[in-house]
């Protein structure tokens, strides 16, 4: 669950780093672009769940409420 | 979560992030945030192992817990701001990363407070 967690995001970069070379190859700059800022919605999704729950475990172990 | 495994998973994503740094560096930061998050999640049982036994210890040399836990909410703090700051220091906001420590600076001193004023407290009762 975690370490998939780690190789979702690496892959998404890796993809869409794949997908937007070839959209500027193809001369479609402005869908990559659309192409980046939806990579980095979705990769930031994805840590703001994670960072939520970091903070939650850290709150209940140290107390701090 | 054994230490070999978390030295596994900051090496492999070392190698990611150094690859994905030359075409997307947003998501090479991204993924670094997401894979400190993740390793301290791992320890997370471990330091509530050393919590339950520092409780334990207080209980029994009947120190007051409201201490305790104000030195604990003390680490949480420094350590959430540590946190915070290293990750905006990596992407490059210097500044950012300042104004979180002295925020937590601040946050560290409130916490403190009712600890200072015991102390002064029994300093002026030793006083004549």
């Amino acid at each position: 669950m975690d370490f998939n967690m780690i190789m979702k995001l690496a892959g998404l970069g890796l993809l869409v780093g794949v997908i937007v070379i070839v959209l500027e190859l193809t001369d479609r700059k402005d869908i990559a672009k659309l192409t980046v800022i939806a990579a980095v919605v979705v990769a930031l999704y994805i840590v703001v769940q994670a960072v939520a729950d970091l903070f939650s475990h850290v709150r209940s172990v140290f107390q701090i409420y | 979560m054994e230490i070999w495994q978390i030295v596994g998973i900051a090496l492999v994503v070392s190698v990611i992030s150094v690859v994905l740094k030359q075409f997307r560096p947003e998501i090479a930061l991204q993924l670094t945030i997401l894979t400190g998050t993740i390793i301290f999640t791992l320890i997370i049982d471990k330091i509530k192992i050393i919590v339950d036994l520092l409780q334990n210890l207080a209980d029994q040399a009947n120190i007051s817990s409201y201490y305790l836990i104000i030195v604990l909410k003390i680490v949480g703090v420094a350590y959430l701001a540590e946190f915070g700051a290293d990750i905006c220091r990596d992407a490059g906001e210097n500044a950012l990363a300042t104004k979180i420590e002295i925020a937590a600076k601040v946050g560290v001193l409130v916490l403190a407070i009712p600890i200072i004023v015991a102390i002064l407290e029994s300093v002026m009762r030793l006083l004549p």
